[in-house]
């Protein structure tokens, strides 16, 4: 499996008053089948990290290495799940969109469709292979973009705030429901969301952001055993800890909010 | 058992009470203008040849369909359709999606399209006669010409507006340039592809009819009911227009409506 | 250079070069000049049509039959689409009727008109309102339909009687949608007056002078009439309509809502 290293990464954007830095000098390393979180507020540069693991975007300073291999435009070797309910592909089939990657990789079509089946398996969508995105909720459309990013069987899984467009309950289910799926198939995930308790719910490791210029402001490790129990004293324990450091991160200011 | 019978015989018994109301609905109309129309016929205000009674029309309707005039017309009126759509489907989607894929094309191809696609198609219809003669050529190139513009620029517009976020997943499953054009960008814009084609096909069989008029072909509708007009042979000529709407409608409720149902309906990228 | 500039000398390039190359066929005198007339003779030919006021009479001439056609058109679909949409009595009885009719293209009346109403400006302003009557009240009666219940009933609660719901809410809420009916149909209109004027207009008008200079071989009156009617055809569609929809629906803030 794949360890990735991310050393003194870079990236500023150009607007019309002037440059402006995305991200500044983050390195990090992850290992195989790890599950981190970034977390951070908005504007911290938490998705232009991604975008640039991803291959979207690449940094202008320093490199992004996954299993030794410079990162350099986007490769098999990476899945991706959007925010977006419309990065499915509305004239495909559910099981058309998992075979997408599989096509491109090349496999035989009997072999992709089974393949595709049983990765729809994996998150419950067994009985939907057929449907059109359009008949299908924002969750189930979610599970089948899972799907879709684990079936070319990537070692990394990059998510971009993919529950984030879901109501609470909806989202709850997704968090138990990935958390199986990673076990299941020990894939390295980088996860980037705005929301502390899936972080604490999902992570081995949280990363903390903040914002002008975006930089990693602390690494916290989660240790907590699995399955984890969003009520126990220990995961509000870790969710005030984040929460605190997010706090300093956006200014200061946001401690009271969130208690 | 014949509470139960009556219970389930009633909501069939209303359902077909309920079609057979919605059909004398739509009738209704049709059966006052047509009673109208006799009585304004048989009143003789207007000389019976230019104003005839709708019997003397289906009389005429029938004769021209058993002598298979009428249907010589249609099909030569049809094959030119299909020609000219043709030739406009081909080359509007072409250069519709090159504009759309290419800043180049759409540099060099847009501001030569503004100038030629706003004046109305038939005004260049006596340029074409001149230039390619009378008969078929002029009429297929200028229902070709007129028609493609509606397809160009949807074809255009829909390329334009395919999801970033489709050519991004695709691109990181590892799509290449051809595969995401085929798989990703053609099918995205198919809903504006196919509004295009719609709304060109319309637009063909508009300027078909017209330029019939004008290009002297020996076969084709709207030769029939010019033609007609010099013998005064109203029947004819309503004939005409009858065959020409039946077609009309049949254009856009059958032929793209199946087709759309079949894919951008499918597929909800349209309602 | 930015993307900008460098699209607009692209653009110009491309006009350029076409009028290069068309002036260079015209010159190589593999055609008649007669058929192909050189751009600088059109040119001549459209200032002085202009400037003896032949070309303006006939522009006039269209104008007029397209301005009364359409008028009449407005005078007759709006009040009809509003009443579809009102009153469910009229929409049984009207929409067969005009689901029938809309697909029959308005230039295969023109003969049938020809032997009823003569040759002239009857005919032409009836092809006219056949040709834009159908958007208007199509249009008008789904702009209506789709007014927001939601306005209607805030309004009747802040005690707007029946007549001012319809002039304060229903119009104003119809709006965007009527004005693309407008905006359809005068498009089709100088579609129509245009294909009418060819066959069913004598001495005068924009569509005479193309037909008629095709008989005597004046191509050049034929290619400066149509830059004639493009130029009228421009005008209308992007300043007129242009400036009313800024003026009303975009001011507002509605978005178009159905486009043509």
């Amino acid at each position: 499996m794949v360890p990735i290293e991310i050393s003194g990464v870079t990236l500023t954007y150009d607007t019309p008053s002037g440059k402006v830095p995305g991200v500044k000098d983050i390195s990090v390393a992850i290992k195989p089948s790890e599950f981190v979180c970034i977390v951070g507020p908005s504007g911290c540069g938490k998705s232009t990290l991604l975008n640039m693991i991803a291959g979207f975007l690449t940094p202008a300073e320093g490199e992004i290495r996954i299993d030794g291999k410079k990162v350099d435009g986007h490769g098999l070797d990476r899945g991706m799940v959007f925010q977006d309910f419309a990065q499915l592909f509305p004239w495909r089939t559910a099981l058309g969109n998992v075979c997408f990657g599989l096509e491109m990789k090349g496999v035989p079509k009997d072999e992709r469709e089974k393949i595709a089946r049983e990765q729809l398996r994996l998150v419950k969508l067994e009985k939907f292979c057929s449907s059109y995105p359009h008949h299908m909720s924002g969750g189930m459309q979610q599970r089948v973009a899972i799907a879709r990013a684990l079936a070319y069987n990537p070692s990394v899984l990059l998510m971009d705030e993919p529950f984030a467009a879901l109501d609470a309950l909806t989202r709850d289910d997704m968090q138990r429901l990935l958390a199986d799926v990673w076990r299941e198939t020990r894939k390295t995930v980088i996860y980037v969301t705005h929301n502390v308790s899936e972080a604490v719910y999902l992570a081995d490791r949280v990363l903390v952001m903040s914002p002008h210029p975006g930089t990693v402001k602390i690494d916290l490790p989660v240790t907590l055993p699995r399955p984890r129990d969003p009520l126990s004293i220990e995961f509000i324990e870790h969710q005030k800890i984040l929460l605190d450091h997010l706090g300093h991160a956006a200014g200061g200011g946001a401690q009271t909010q969130h208690a | 058992m014949s509470d139960a019978a009556a219970v389930v015989g009633r909501p069939d018994a209303r359902v077909g009470r309920q079609t057979w109301r919605t059909a004398w609905r739509n009738t209704f109309p049709f059966l006052v203008v047509a009673a109208l129309w006799e009585i304004v016929a048989w009143l003789g205000v207007f000389p019976r040849q230019l104003f005839p009674p709708i019997e003397d029309i289906a009389a005429r309707f029938v004769s021209l369909t058993a002598s298979g005039i009428l249907e010589h017309h249609t099909v030569d009126t049809v094959l030119r359709l299909l020609a000219g759509f043709g030739l406009a489907a081909v080359f509007g989607v072409a250069i519709g999606v090159a504009m759309g894929r290419s800043r180049r094309a759409e540099d060099i191809l847009l501001p030569l399209i503004s100038i030629v696609a706003p004046i109305p198609g038939l005004a260049y219809a006596p340029l074409f006669l001149l230039w390619f003669g009378l008969g078929n050529l002029p009429s297929i190139l200028l229902v070709g010409f007129v028609s493609a513009f509606p397809v160009i620029f949807n074809s255009w517009t829909g390329v334009k507006a395919v999801k970033e976020i489709w050519l991004r997943s695709a691109q990181a499953m590892g799509a290449d340039d051809r595969r995401l054009f085929r798989q990703v960008i053609l099918p995205g814009a198919l809903p504006y592809i196919l509004t295009g084609l719609r709304l060109g096909l319309a637009q063909a069989w508009r300027i078909l009819i017209a330029v019939e008029m004008l290009a002297a072909v020996p076969w084709g509708l709207g030769w029939l009911i010019f033609g007609a007009r010099k013998f005064l042979d109203t029947d004819a000529m309503m004939s005409g227009i009858v065959i020409i709407a039946l077609l009309g409608l049949a254009l856009e409720k059958f032929v793209f409506k199946k087709i759309e149902d079949y894919t951008v309906v499918r597929w909800g990228m349209v309602k | 250079m930015d993307d900008r500039t460098r699209s607009l000398i692209r653009g110009g390039v491309s006009i350029v070069c076409v009028a290069a190359l068309y002036e260079i066929v015209a010159r190589s005198g593999h055609f008649s000049p007669a058929l192909m007339p050189t751009l600088p003779t059109i040119a001549r030919t459209l200032i002085a049509s202009i400037a003896d006021g032949t070309m303006i009479w006939h522009a006039a001439f269209t104008l007029y039959r397209v301005m009364v056609g359409f008028v009449l058109a407005i005078a007759v679909g709006v009040p009809l689409g509003i009443a579809m949409a009102r009153f469910p009595r009229v929409e049984n009885f009207c929409l067969p009727l005009i689901s029938a009719l809309m697909p029959i293209p308005s230039f295969s009346l023109v003969p049938l008109f020809m032997l009823w109403f003569g040759i002239g400006n009857t005919t032409t302003i009836l092809i006219v309102l056949y040709a834009a009557t159908f958007s208007v009240v199509f249009n008008t009666w789904s702009g209506v339909r789709a007014v927001n219940p939601l306005w209607l009933r805030a309004a009747g609660a802040m005690g707007a009687d029946e007549r001012r719901l319809f002039w304060k809410v229903i119009i104003p809420g119809a709006s965007p949608f009527i004005i693309t009916g407008m905006r359809q149909a005068f498009l089709r209109s100088w579609i129509a007056v245009v294909g009418a004027e060819m066959i069913a207009a004598s001495d005068w008008g924009l569509g005479w002078v193309i037909f008629d200079a095709k008989e005597f071989l004046n191509t050049d009156i034929m290619l400066a009439a149509l830059i004639v009617i493009g130029a009228i055809g421009y005008v209308f569609e992007r300043l007129v309509f242009g400036s009313i929809e800024r003026a009303t629906v975009q001011r507002w803030g509605m978005v178009r809502a159905a486009k043509g």
